[in-house]
């Protein structure tokens, strides 16, 4: 026998069920929408020429993006350069001997501080630190911006993939008569290598997509970046750039720079989680 | 060979690694330290480069309306309300379907279902802000303008937020792409917080002949509340500091105005549009104030939102 108030309760449980589906179904479907306009529009001036030239001026067809390409690929080598190694440090601190102590809890909470930190306070204060002193832009200071930004995702990441390391190949390295630091460098290390890498991946993948720190540090060229100390133009930023412009031209090429930019985010963000899941099987 | 030979003694040392030790603890702890410094060094850099707009202004500059660069007269409270008014929209649009998709993920959604889905999410979330942009100046500003506005003004146009003209580009519009971008967050982070909600929990209300959603509502939410208004805060967080998707669709119009449908303009924004076009020191000062400001609102409200989080999982910890 149901009652009436069975009835009710029975609906709002499938109705609210359902709108938890409806949910997720309209999260879903704004991430493939997204994906399809990119390609969509990107795809016609997707060509050779896009990875080979430079910029054209207005008015002349054609012209790619070769130098903003090369300048994203410089600037996120020297993130990396800055923040591979310090966030890495600062992740092996928090897993082999910040576990619990004080120390261990500032760095863990200065990382997380720092990854909320506005991107564009970031770039505020790569402005202050070098373009300042040097008097203008510069590839070192799109950089340092960017480094900056991955040193907590590499902290946190690197501490959580040396904590799936079990203690146990810890105390048995340490029973063989290992010293600490062997330890840690020829058996944990190795045995995390792989989660670091992805970790390392998921991190430069993040940053290269950044423009608002790049805004005023890297800045932008028309031309090919020669040294440390020139400006240099990254694939975010001419998106920027091309997109708010006037013309017509430049849209398509903006459209296709965001397809690029996004195949790349994307097939780091699938190889890296190819490596981990292959560790896992 | 005498065991007082002082090379000896140190080549001794070295063999029973103690300095190795100590030296590799220490350049790891270093390494650590260093990351500390980084973040004092951020917040000390931009109150010294923020000195002169702080000392003329004081408070003031929190609630000045004026923004004139040649009068060198500043105030930040156009762009705070842009900012202020952006997120909120934005949490309004996300919160209920972040939710909801969390709700999906952690309790109805079938395993080998639930892995791929979350990986789209974490994609969702990969997607950099210039991309939002693009998007939103090209797809959902002209929609606004054409389909999206002149709905809303036709069917709500008796309430002060819907009415004006439809221009596209304005708050409502950047309300939307926040919204997009902070939903991975709050997805994730109450799916987390979700699923460390005790399953005896749920157990207990079900054998007494709840339904789903009943079970959901008085056994799984309540106990969950302070961590999924941590990812709420931590949206916010995120939301607040967002530039360039906001700076491409919200019009960068310092204005004070009711219509959601106005151009507006936000902090991260007028930085970003205005920084390298700021000739003199005290402009470029008070840019950096504005920078400031941000940097502090969003570390307090991120504190807030570690701290409630903290208290969910930190509860159930070793209880499952």
């Amino acid at each position: 026998m149901t009652s009436a108030f069975a009835i009710r309760r029975k609906m709002i449980n499938y109705f609210m069920l359902f709108l938890t589906g409806l949910s997720s179904v309209l999260v879903i479907s704004i991430l493939f929408f997204i994906l399809g306009y990119i390609v969509f529009h990107g795809i016609g001036s997707f060509s050779p020429a896009f990875f080979t030239h430079l910029p054209k001026p207005v008015g002349e067809s054609g012209g790619g993006m070769a130098n903003a390409i090369v300048g994203s690929l410089k600037l996120m080598g020297l993130a990396g350069l800055m923040g591979i190694p310090l966030g890495f440090m600062g992740g092996l601190y928090l897993s082999e001997y910040g576990k619990k102590n004080v120390i261990g809890f500032c760095v863990r909470y200065a990382a997380d501080l720092m990854n909320s930190i506005p991107s564009i306070v970031i770039g505020i204060f790569a402005y202050i630190l070098i373009v300042l002193p040097m008097g203008h832009f510069s590839l070192l200071s799109g950089g340092i911006a960017l480094g900056i930004m991955l040193i907590p995702i590499m902290v946190r990441n690197s501490e959580e993939f040396l904590k799936l390391v079990p203690d146990t190949i810890r105390e048995a390295a340490l029973a063989l008569g290992l010293p600490e630091w062997k330890m840690v460098i020829f058996i944990v290390i190795p045995s995390a290598s792989r989660g670091i890498v992805t970790g390392i991946m998921l991190g430069l993948a993040r940053i290269s997509g950044e423009t608002a720190p790049l805004l005023f540090t890297a800045f932008g060229n028309q031309y090919w970046n020669r040294s440390l100390f020139e400006p240099v133009s990254s694939l975010p930023v001419m998106i920027y750039t091309y997109a708010i412009s006037p013309y017509e031209e430049w849209h398509k090429l903006a459209w296709t720079a965001g397809m690029v930019l996004l195949l790349l985010i994307l097939g780091m963000n699938i190889i890296s989680r190819w490596i981990f899941q292959k560790r896992l099987g | 060979m005498n065991s007082a030979d002082p090379s000896r003694e140190f080549f001794h040392f070295f063999r029973k690694s103690q300095l190795l030790n100590f030296l590799f603890k220490n350049g790891v702890l270093l390494g650590a330290l260093s990351i500390l410094g980084v973040t004092l060094l951020i917040a000390v850099q931009l109150v010294i480069h923020s000195h002169l707009p702080i000392e003329k202004f004081g408070f003031s500059f929190l609630w000045k309306t004026v923004w004139d660069p040649v009068g060198e007269q500043f105030g930040a409270l156009t762009f705070l309300y842009g900012t202020l008014i952006t997120s909120f929209l934005a949490l309004l649009l996300a919160v209920p379907i972040g939710l909801g998709m969390a709700i999906f993920l952690s309790e109805l959604c079938p395993w080998w279902l639930s892995n791929p889905i979350s990986f789209m999410v974490e994609l969702l979330a990969a997607i950099p802000s210039v991309i939002y942009g693009i998007v939103g100046i090209f797809i959902l500003v002209p929609w606004m303008r054409n389909s999206g506005e002149a709905f809303l003004k036709s069917t709500f146009g008796f309430l002060p937020f819907f009415k004006g003209t439809p221009y596209g580009v304005g708050m409502l519009t950047a309300g939307i792409i926040l919204a997009i971008m902070i939903l991975p967050f709050i997805i994730s982070v109450s799916r987390e917080v979700l699923l460390a909600v005790p399953s005896t929990q749920r157990e207990a209300i079900l054998s007494l002949g709840a339904t789903r959603w009943e079970m959901i509502w008085v056994a799984v939410l309540p106990f969950a509340r302070s961590g999924i208004m941590g990812s709420v805060f931590l949206a916010l967080a995120r939301a607040l500091g967002e530039t360039m998707a906001v700076t491409m669709v919200i019009g960068n119009r310092p204005d004070i105005k009711l219509s959601l449908f106005e151009p507006a303009y936000t902090m991260a924004a007028v930085i970003a549009n205005e920084f390298t076009e700021a000739t003199s020191d005290f402009y470029i000062q008070s840019l950096i104030e504005i920078g400031l400001i941000l940097f502090v609102v969003t570390i307090l409200i991120h504190a807030l939102a570690r701290l409630l989080i903290y208290s969910v999982t930190a509860k159930f910890e070793g209880r499952s």
